[in-house]
């Protein structure tokens, strides 16, 4: 099955990444996770994010555009990566997540991916 | 008898005593735990339907499980076969024919014990599910021991089954390293099923949920400790559990009034269970680790020990009261330390452990109140006594505690 990690960072870390006191153990941190990952040969695809002081939220509303700066909800939590990986059930998925930096100081969201669609029946 | 009503009762049998079993079996192989039941209950049907014109086959369980398959089958084909649903159909296409004799039919009854208990389904609905999933109880009658709309209790066993289902939980036993908090988790929900028999012993009469759940909870225990008889702390849970039961008699006089341990006579306790409970304990203890529900077992076995002696060991209950306070330090097990100090005739070592409790947890916590208001009594202090007493009673449920509760307010 393909399980979606959802990876929250707080803003003390999104800080450590343009912080060069900091920057390289905050990147050999993730690296080294995404590394594993990779060699365990489970990663479909994934990214990290740029922090949520670049994000904009949008959101039509009677056929207006209602266009915020900011992520959607103010949380101590900001999401700032995802990887999809393929693994056989949610407990091999939780061990993956479980190893994720920011599961140790922040969290880490597991969630199915949703199967294709079946083709319409002939 | 006649061969037909012979055949019929046969079926009731195999749906009553291997309804777990077979349940497990095809969930494992579907993770779909709804299906299963769906397909169990068809096939179980068909046996009523067929057995008695056709005579019971040589392998009950097994000709109900490979029923169940086809119905699992064909109600795949009849959806139009998602293509999740056709991973599920080679599944079960490739498990073929394995069931031809009795003895190879597999008992998954751990995992699925697993799966209920696992810590991706809320807990409060694991102890539910596996009632359900087990032991074929109704939803109904889950929701009458744990005081909640049978409506509600649908909704959530439904929605954890669901969540089995779409999130793809692993239907194998946990590795190694994981097996002891797992667990953990699965004898805290059988303990959960137990504690409804406390709570809703207080049920009006002929209430389904006055008896609550313990026969269940003792089935719960025993099935664990014969599928992982290495396991100490399933011993220790098993042994907690009958000694508990043993005591059952005694708990109540004959008007129904609530008699504390103290005054309960011993003559009344089921020998039997006792002594089954020494031996797991015995056997649990061979291990030589800590746990939780050893230790409680080995707090009531000092009970147990009370009618041999004359007198209670004050001093095995205080050391194991505090080994138990040190690791496990909920509000119930301090509360339950204080008050076995107070036995001890300690009852300002009792004040102290209870003015340590969080004002958050204590609240609404009755077991506090009434210990609080027997701690005072005990240090002389009669009008805190009878305040924390009026707290206890305001948080009773239980008629019969209320009314003893009362009677010691009048004293």
């Amino acid at each position: 099955m393909q399980y979606m990690l959802l990876l929250n960072e707080t803003a003390e870390e999104f800080a450590k990444r343009n912080d060069p006191a900091e920057a390289e153990a905050y990147w050999g941190g993730w690296n080294a996770f995404i590394g594993a990952m990779a060699q365990a040969g489970i990663i479909v695809k994934g990214d990290g994010l740029q922090g949520p002081q670049t994000a904009t939220t949008v959101r039509l509303r009677d056929g207006k555009r209602a266009v915020q700066d900011g992520p959607f909800a103010d949380n101590k939590e900001q999401l700032g990566g995802y990887f999809v990986i393929e693994v056989p059930d949610l407990d091999a998925a939780l061990a993956w997540a479980v190893r994720a930096p920011s599961a140790s100081y922040a969290s880490v969201e597991v969630r199915p991916v949703l199967p294709p669609m079946a083709p319409p029946s002939a | 008898m006649s061969s037909a009503r012979a055949a019929a009762k046969a079926a009731e049998t195999a749906a009553r005593t291997s309804y777990g079993r077979l349940l497990a079996i095809l969930a494992a192989r579907t993770r779909d735990i709804a299906a299963s039941e769906d397909a169990l209950s068809a096939a179980f049907l068909a046996a009523l339907r067929t057995w008695p014109a056709r005579g019971v086959p040589d392998n009950p369980d097994a000709w109900l499980v490979a029923t169940a398959r086809n119905h699992l089958k064909n109600a795949a084909r009849h959806k139009g076969v998602a293509i999740e649903a056709a991973a599920d159909l080679a599944l079960l296409f490739d498990e073929g024919a394995v069931d031809e004799d009795a003895d190879a039919l597999p008992d998954d009854r751990l995992k699925l014990l697993f799966v209920c208990a696992h810590p991706a389904i809320d807990a409060s609905v694991r102890t539910p599910l596996m009632l359900q999933t087990v032991l074929g109880l109704d939803a109904a009658r889950i929701a009458a021991a744990f005081l909640v709309a049978p409506a509600t209790m649908g909704q959530r066993l439904v929605r954890a089954k669901t969540k089995i289902k779409a999130a793809g939980l692993r239907f194998e036993l946990p590795t190694q390293a994981d097996m002891p908090t797992r667990l953990e988790d699965v004898l805290d929900a059988i303990y959960a099923a137990y504690g409804t028999s406390w709570d809703a012993v207080a049920g009006a009469d002929g209430d389904a949920g006055a008896r609550g759940l313990a026969d269940e909870a003792l089935y719960l225990s025993r099935l664990v400790v014969s599928l992982l008889p290495q396991a100490p702390e399933a011993r220790g849970l098993l042994a907690l559990i009958l000694y508990c039961e043993s005591r059952r008699a005694a708990r109540r006089d004959a008007a129904g009034r609530f008699v504390p341990l103290k005054a309960q006579d011993a003559r009344l306790w089921s020998r039997d269970m006792i002594v089954e409970a020494e031996g797991h304990l015995t056997a649990a203890s061979r291990a030589g680790v800590f746990g939780r529900y050893q230790c409680e077992a080995a707090i009531q076995s000092v009970h147990a020990q009370r009618p041999i002696t004359g007198q209670t060991n004050h001093a095995a209950l205080r050391t194991l009261y505090g080994l138990l306070a040190q690791r496990c330090p909920s509000i119930g097990v301090l509360v339950a330390q204080a008050a076995a100090l107070l036995d001890a005739g300690d009852a300002d070592a009792a004040m102290a452990v209870l003015q340590r409790l969080a004002e958050a947890d204590i609240r609404g916590y009755q077991p506090y109140w009434a210990t609080l208001a027997a701690v005072h009594v005990a240090r002389g202090q009669r009008g805190e006594a009878a305040a924390a007493l009026h707290t206890a009673i305001g948080l009773t449920e239980d008629p019969a505690i209320r009314a003893f509760l009362a009677q010691s307010l009048e004293s």
